[in-house]
């Protein structure tokens, strides 16, 4: 970088705060600044400073695992090698193959497709819904209604799915005993291959539905009012106006969410844990479950590397092709 | 109003459709709300119902016969004030080292120009993208070959400085005025007591959001405490918790001790969050508007 792409921040920006603790008053510019070069050199320095703290965790705990499960994921790493990593043997891309013929390995994959791909147009479908509504023009009661949706985000999932878990319960359960009531007889929802992923699905989807929703409430109100007006002077309807008007404004706050959304659920891993623990017969097992399983029951960290970096991979997918997909189109 | 009959009824038609359309909207918000609360409310008065009461037949939403025997049989099977102190301890910590590293990378990021902030800014970018579970395997070995395993620094370091939190102070800092910082630096102010005495005072909000944000994360964290810790003094509540609900043998079968369980890992979180909610749902907002 040369001193030429440098600012000036005060000559460039018009004073917002004239009177600030320094100089009440006193508005002219300042000529005094130290001359450019000084000050870039300056700011070179300092600013590695104060950089080095968040750098130096950032290449222990974040770049370097990043590389090492890289290479462990190309190698037997086993039990006996946490305590001696280097013995590790390099097996090329044993791991990559072998999980290409595992097929309870497919299994956790397909379920967390089907996770994701229900999962994530559920919870941005509903939390744009509850925004919608409190955007419609109501005034009381809003507040209220906008801690109650975002409360469960805050909770520890471990929690939640603990509560949720009786609330599926066959016999004390709330949806059992309310069924009971009116007659019927609930399916015992966590015991079923059927209904144990779509019942983890609709509690992910309670859980998170709060965060796309406040989302979706901050990028409703940052449109303009005069355009929907005009849309509606224009004759459009209720819905043509959301359609035509709202959602393809809201497109930048849509590929956030989604974007979020999806990266959170690919990694689910508290759910299934609490719930099935993966079952019944492997149903609900998910990618981030079974590389735990692999890595810290067993102890086959080279395999559970080469998992990791597979679902990682995915993930880059994901995002790269929402990035694509929602990208915005005018520009 | 004193114009003829007719105006006057059509207003009065259009009245009548937006007060029908604003009952619509309560009634899907009221029925959504419902579907929100059902299970914390199920939860909390679970927790004080009798063994009989749980599983009566009807349910029963409120108890008739109030009592506190799954707390103490939750004391009993489980040493909740130690996992609650763990947790808090870790959470603490946490806090403080996001608090101060971020700002310090955020002030740099938003005030100070240096060779190499835009890498640093794209590094800070990528961070935010990289999920933890992906890093799981070497950073227990290294916390092994350090001997951290089982102690509170494995459970704070890896989160000492998060991406999110530089993110959000770079975010705040920008809009500290630079004639402020200018004024001290002509008057021959180090840069670390511009930062320390000028910005930070500034950013107060900001801190107290991030904060929030940190804490609760750390709080609510759950596959690293699992991995790093294998003696249970050591446990966070959630870990505590999950081990406790995940072992049949362990909580009697009852489903009352394990709402009372979920209940003192919840209810701490709802108070806070009902008591500040402002600054969550604000801040998740800026964040999200970027």
């Amino acid at each position: 970088m040369t001193s030429s792409t440098v600012k000036t921040p005060v000559a460039d920006r018009p004073a917002r705060r004239p009177a600030g603790p320094a100089g009440a008053g006193d508005r002219t510019p300042p000529p005094r600044t130290p001359p450019r070069r000084d000050r870039l050199s300056r700011h070179n320095l300092s600013g590695w400073l104060f950089s080095t703290p968040f750098l130096a965790f950032f290449a222990t705990f974040m770049a370097f695992p990043i590389v090492a499960t890289l290479l462990m994921s190309f190698t037997d790493f086993g039990l006996r090698n946490v305590t001696d990593p280097l013995s590790a043997d390099f097996t090329g891309f044993d791991n990559y193959g072998e999980l290409l013929g595992d097929e309870k390995f497919l299994r956790a994959l397909f379920n967390t497709g089907y996770f994701v791909v229900l999962g994530v147009p559920l919870t941005i479908g509903s939390g744009l819904l509850a925004a919608v509504l409190l955007n419609s023009g109501i005034d009381r009661l809003r507040t209220f209604f906008r801690v109650g949706f975002y409360a469960p985000v805050v909770t520890a999932i471990v929690a939640v799915a603990v509560v949720w878990r009786f609330v599926l319960d066959p016999t004390e359960g709330l949806i059992a005993g309310l069924a009971a009531q009116v007659g019927l007889t609930a399916p015992d929802f966590l015991a079923s291959e059927t209904l144990a992923m779509p019942s983890l699905i609709v509690m992910a989807v309670w859980r998170n539905m709060g965060t796309a929703m406040v989302l979706f409430l901050a990028g409703l109100q940052s449109v303009p009012t005069e355009v929907r007006e005009a849309a509606r002077i224009d004759g459009a309807g209720a819905f043509q106006e959301f359609r035509r008007i709202t959602l393809p404004l809201l497109r930048p706050t849509m590929l956030y969410v989604a974007v979020m959304t999806s990266i959170g659920f690919l990694n689910v891993f508290e759910e299934p844990f609490v719930m099935t623990n993966g079952g019944p017969s492997d149903s609900t097992l998910t990618v981030s479950l079974y590389m735990y399983r692999e890595g810290f029951n067993f102890f086959h960290m080279g395999y559970a590397s080469a998992m990791a970096y597979t679902l990682f991979v995915i993930i880059l997918a994901v995002t790269l092709l929402q990035l694509r997909l929602l990208k915005d189109k005018t520009k | 109003m004193s114009t003829t009959t007719a105006p006057r009824n059509r207003y009065a038609r259009r009245d009548a459709r937006i007060r029908r359309r604003r009952a619509v909207t309560y009634a899907l918000l009221g029925l959504g709300l419902l579907a929100m609360a059902a299970p914390f409310l199920w939860m909390a008065l679970s927790a004080f119902k009798t063994e009989q009461e749980l599983s009566a037949s009807p349910p029963r939403w409120i108890p008739r016969e109030w009592t506190l025997d799954n707390f103490r049989t939750l004391l009993d099977l489980l040493d909740a004030p130690l996992y609650f102190f763990n947790s808090t301890v870790v959470a603490v910590c946490v806090t403080l080292c996001n608090l101060l590293f971020c700002s310090m990378l955020g002030y740099a990021l938003a005030k100070l120009n240096f060779a190499g902030k835009k890498l640093v800014f794209g590094i800070v970018m990528a961070a935010l993208m990289v999920p933890g579970n992906l890093m799981l395997m070497p950073k227990f070995v290294m916390m092994s070959k350090l001997g951290l395993i089982d102690t509170y620094a494995a459970l704070i370091l890896p989160f000492a400085a998060g991406a999110f939190g530089v993110f959000l102070m770079r975010q705040f800092m920008s809009s500290v005025p630079d004639e402020l910082l200018e004024a001290a630096r002509v008057d021959g102010a180090r840069e670390w007591y511009i930062f320390w005495r000028i910005v930070i005072p500034q950013v107060k909000p900001a801190l107290a959001t991030l904060s929030i944000f940190v804490f609760l994360g750390s709080w609510n964290n759950f596959l690293w405490p699992l991995v790093a810790t294998n003696d249970a003094d050591k446990y966070t509540l959630p870990v505590a918790l999950a081990t406790f609900a995940t072992d049949p043998t362990k909580a009697d079968g009852s489903n009352g001790v394990l709402m009372a369980g979920a209940f003192l890992v919840v209810l701490p979180v709802l108070v806070v969050f009902i008591l500040l909610q402002r600054y969550f749902t604000q801040s998740i907002a800026t964040a999200g508007l970027k």
